[in-house]
């Protein structure tokens, strides 16, 4: 029961907190710049104003433009679902698992692309390319980094591998820094953040997630920026449960305390993102090879940094 | 006589009718079709009557010998399925011709059934020979032009040399033991520097039929060259073979008492080939190469999951190692069905759209919606998105890779951390590839006017891509079903054991989902269908809610393109991706050290009229590094034997006298 009132709760934060994220990042960034910068809730009244709004529709676009905003946002939702925030048992903890989360992202990822593809458009066609390429040089730094975490955690559950990560037997490992870094790297390039893409950006030839959904208007448009929050909501919920899991609560007392926590550790990863971004410019497209290849390649190291001290012997 | 033998000696006895029939069939050649994917639907049945069942034999003669066991069992489903489905859509290539030149048919899927229910060497290397040759005669049958006649002696080259290559090594086997009975082989597995030649002549002989690195060159030129429904049978139903002889090779024939080493070279190579296979998909701009490479993706990652299994044995992992036979399994049977689908799919696009180049199609979800709709649930599986069957089969390879580190040895928990990175760039830039597939030949706007001619596809097209989208769909669902199966087999293979999938003791519901015990781990489909449903509904009641505005029409935005002028009806074409524009950035960022990439503009003189071009070009390294060589050595070679034409008779005879004196003496001195 207490199980399926966290699961409850926890998606009504998800809601909640989503599209407040990027609207905080999108605000901070204003700030740190000297700019007085849309309010945080931004977001939300786009949201809001979109979903009314009459959806124009390419002429000689499918069905596809029609349903693929749905599976995206369905998609990453159920996504959002599965990656603990607050609370340990929720309900979906049992399948949550890291490489269904992979999968289910991947999936999100799909529809976007062959959405961008629909209208037959130059933009659409080059981002969707773009996307489908950082996609293929991601997955292997990803699926490298899942390793040291099952080898550390005994599996790929992501509640059983934040459980015990939190309880701290494992210790401060050289590995699990490495594994961060690589991941905070895929995290960036697949939300589509500086330095691989800008989302600010509307200058045509630099773009990857914008220029994909170009076509979209109205509640379409709404259900893409809603999975675009929704996306970053769940890599930086990712992050916290495997490398800052401390405070969840195990018992119904200590909910509203961890929940609190964990927003905090949200804004402070979202202050961390903007002040990245602020700091760094955007790479060329051609160089991003080279930051995922760097990524994997730290991730290796610190499997193999596991291999080499025997912790599994 | 067992149920199961009886299903497959009426199978072949079917085929047997057909073939001696086909010169007098006339022009019936959707009957003919019908028969042949009955008698798949027979070897299937007899597939799964064999699956944990006690194992028949049946030995025919002094080298012809049948068994039905478990492993050959689920083979046969595999490829009985594919021969089922695959053969209705061939009537549909064939109306109004005649039944005569289908003659090799029946003969390509009864060679088929025979190499997989082989219990001789000699029967084995019979029928993996003969579904070569019969495939060459069936492409050559039905269309003789330079570009068949290329890709057929392609084909037959390495379907000799890799006869040649699992024929040594059944000789190595057959030596020791005495016989070339697989009884008599398993009693005396090989050893020390036989044990090496054997494994590296069996990756080589059913590697090559299979696509492996590095004899992958003939299959994108092959597999596309015949008809569509028999490049379904090519590549769901003749590497599944091969893959099958791989399996019975590696984990059977050789004895459970194998080194590490034994896994660790398929792992590697079959890790390396599915990356690179799936790197040319991505480059590859006809519709059925594309769809080939993906073959020998897929191929690797069977050969990598097998290697695993034999990992896992030697390193006496038991559960681990059934694990890793159930993801080769499981991905051998998916991998057969989608793809299955998917060269329907492309042969059905083929017949309405009218070209296999990515460049001439586009826009035919308008014209065909349900090929397009049933091409989405192969395109989902074989970019093995979550609730598809792909994903579940590679769910399973993923979490023996994942479980691989158990095995103590740092050299081999280094190796497999790089074949998990490896097959996740495989997994992923196939994903990159089916997705570049249907999103160029069904999304866009047509690239050539013959596209407008298209209508949908008939029901001999529909009907087998629909029985195949539905098994694919129920495997997507419930995987655990195919799971117990693939259990079973490990189970009597001496790997693993029965009951080491399903949740929670696994029957029922429970069973057709995916739980393991040993690493943690639990994939349960119809919960995450439930999930999305219900998510899905939510937001439909929620935007019924807030009322939706019916959606208008507009020209497309395209960041203020200008419309296109009147004498462009479908939009000027360089404003659309192209097949290599797709490709581009995958191509710049991997194609470099691995094809051969090279890229060069060249421009005008100044002041110059004419256009700037970009020339480039992609080439397979084996084509360079192998096929050229051999091809020069084989002119060398001709060359040479020119001489003898100008030999006497005297010493034409005196050679042969020659040779039969050696032979004597060799026969003399071997005793």
């Amino acid at each position: 029961m207490a199980g399926i009132v966290a699961q409850l709760l926890h998606a009504a934060l998800v809601v909640a907190v989503a599209p407040l994220l990027l609207g905080l990042a999108r605000w901070l960034k204003a700030r740190m710049l000297g700019r007085a910068g849309p309010p945080p809730w931004q977001p939300v009244l786009a949201l809001a104003k979109l979903v009314r709004k009459r959806p124009v529709l390419a002429e000689g676009s499918s069905a596809v433009t029609r349903v693929a905003p749905y599976v995206a946002v369905v998609a990453l939702f159920a996504a959002a679902l599965l990656v603990p925030s607050f609370a340990r048992g929720m309900a979906l903890a049992p399948l949550s698992d890291l490489l269904l989360i992979g999968a289910l992202l991947a999936l999100a990822r799909a529809a976007q692309v062959l959405a961008g593809l629909d209208a037959g458009t130059a933009f659409g066609g080059l981002g969707a390319a773009r996307e489908a390429s950082f996609a293929a040089l991601a997955e292997p730094a990803f699926l490298v980094a899942v390793l040291v975490i099952a080898m550390l955690a005994g599996g790929t559950n992501l509640e059983a591998a934040s459980a015990a990560l939190q309880e701290g037997s494992l210790g401060l490992r050289v590995s699990l820094a490495l594994v961060l870094v690589a991941l905070v790297a895929v995290a960036l390039a697949e939300n589509a953040r500086i330095p691989v893409d800008n989302p600010a950006t509307h200058l045509e030839l630099t773009m990857v997630h914008e220029a994909m959904i170009l076509e979209a208007s109205g509640r379409h448009l709404a259900l893409w920026e809603a999975a675009a929050a929704l996306k970053l909501l769940v890599w930086l919920s990712l992050l916290l449960a495997l490398f800052a899991p401390f405070g969840t609560a195990g018992s119904l007392l200590g909910w509203p305390g961890a929940a609190l926590l964990w927003a905090g550790k949200l804004a402070l990863l979202v202050l961390a993102l903007s002040a990245f971004e602020n700091a760094i410019a955007k790479m060329r497209v051609f160089r991003v090879p080279e930051f995922l290849g760097a990524a994997l390649l730290l991730a290796l190291v610190g499997a193999v940094l596991l291999f080499v001290s025997g912790v599994l012997a | 006589m067992t149920p199961g033998f009886a299903a497959l000696s009426a199978a072949f006895l079917l085929l047997a009718a057909l073939a001696v029939a086909s010169p007098w069939g006339g022009r019936r050649a959707g009957l003919f079709c019908g028969g042949v994917s009955a008698a798949g639907g027979l070897a299937a049945l007899a597939g799964l009557l064999a699956l944990g069942a006690e194992p028949a034999f049946w030995r025919l003669g002094p080298a012809l010998a049948l068994a039905l066991d478990s492993l050959s069992g689920w083979f046969l489903v595999a490829v009985g399925l594919v021969v089922a489905v695959a053969a209705p859509a061939l009537a549909a290539e064939e109306k109004g011709a005649g039944t005569a030149r289908l003659l090799p048919l029946p003969l390509f899927v009864a060679a088929m059934l025979l190499a997989l229910a082989a219990a001789d060497g000699l029967t084995l290397l019979a029928g993996f020979e003969g579904m070569s040759l019969a495939a060459a005669a069936l492409i050559l049958a039905r269309k003789d032009t330079a570009e068949t006649r290329r890709a057929v002696s392609l084909l037959l080259g390495f379907s000799v040399a890799g006869g040649v290559a699992l024929a040594l090594s059944v000789g190595l086997l057959a030596g020791a033991a005495g016989g070339t009975g697989f009884d008599a082989i398993r009693s005396a597995p090989p050893e020390g520097w036989r044990a090496a030649a054997v494994l590296a002549l069996v990756l080589a002989g059913a590697g090559s039929k299979a696509g492996m690195l590095p004899f992958h060159a003939w299959l994108p030129l092959a597999h596309p060259a015949a008809p569509a429904p028999v490049s379904a049978m090519m590549s769901g139903a003749m590497v599944t073979v091969a893959l099958a002889v791989a399996a019975r090779f590696l984990l059977d024939l050789s004895g459970p008492a194998q080194p590490l080493w034994w896994g660790a070279a398929p792992l590697l190579l079959g890790a390396a080939t599915a990356a690179f296979g799936a790197l040319r998909a991505v480059l590859a701009e006809d519709i059925k190469a594309l769809l080939a490479c993906s073959t020998i993706e897929n191929a690797g990652m069977v050969l990598a999951a097998l290697g695993l299994a034999a990992c896992f044995r030697a390193a006496d992992l038991p559960a681990l190692a059934g694990l890793a036979l159930a993801a080769a399994l499981l991905h051998a049977l998916h991998h057969a069905l989608f793809k299955a689908l998917l060269f329907l799919a492309a042969g059905a696009v083929l017949a309405e759209g009218g070209s296999r180049l990515l460049d001439r199609l586009g826009g035919l979800v308008h014209a065909m919606p349900a090929t397009a709709g049933l091409a989405l649930v192969g395109v989902a599986s074989a970019a093995s998105l979550p609730l598809s069957a792909g994903f579940a089969s590679e769910w399973l390879l993923l979490q023996a890779l994942l479980a691989g580190p158990r095995i103590g040895e740092v050299w081999l928990q280094v190796a497999l951390a790089v074949s998990l990175a490896t097959v996740g760039l495989a997994a992923a830039l196939a994903a990159a590839a089916m997705l570049r597939f249907w999103g160029l030949v069904f999304l866009g706007r047509p690239r050539a006017p013959r596209v407008l001619g298209a209508r949908e596809a008939g029901m001999l097209w529909r009907g087998p891509m629909a029985a195949a989208a539905g098994l694919l769909l129920l495997a997507g669902v419930a995987p655990g079903v195919a799971a117990s199966g693939a259990g079973a087999v490990g189970e009597w293979l001496g790997v693993g054991a029965a009951d080491g999938f399903g949740v929670g003791g696994g029957s029922g519901v429970a069973g057709a989902m995916l739980g393991l015990a040993a690493p943690g781990a639990a994939y349960l489909p119809l919960p995450v269908a439930l999930l999305l449903a219900a998510v899905a509904a939510l937001l439909w009641w929620l935007f019924r809610r807030v009322g939706r505005p019916e959606p208008v029409r507009g020209p497309a935005w395209g960041c203020g393109a200008a419309p296109p002028p009147r004498w462009l009806p479908l939009g000027d074409p360089l404003t659309q991706p192209s097949a290599a524009g797709f490709a581009q950035p995958l191509r710049r960022m991997l194609a470099e050290p691995w094809l051969a990439r090279r890229e060069g503009i060249v421009a005008p003189e100044p002041a110059a009229p004419g256009a700037a071009r970009l020339g480039v070009s992609v080439g397979d390294p084996s084509v360079a590094w192998l096929l050229r060589p051999l091809g020069r050595a084989r002119d060398w070679l001709a060359a040479r034997a020119e001489v003898w034409r100008d030999w006497s008779l005297r010493r034409h005879l005196g050679l042969v006298l020659a040779l039969v004196c050696a032979l004597l003496l060799a026969f003399a001195a071997a005793g």
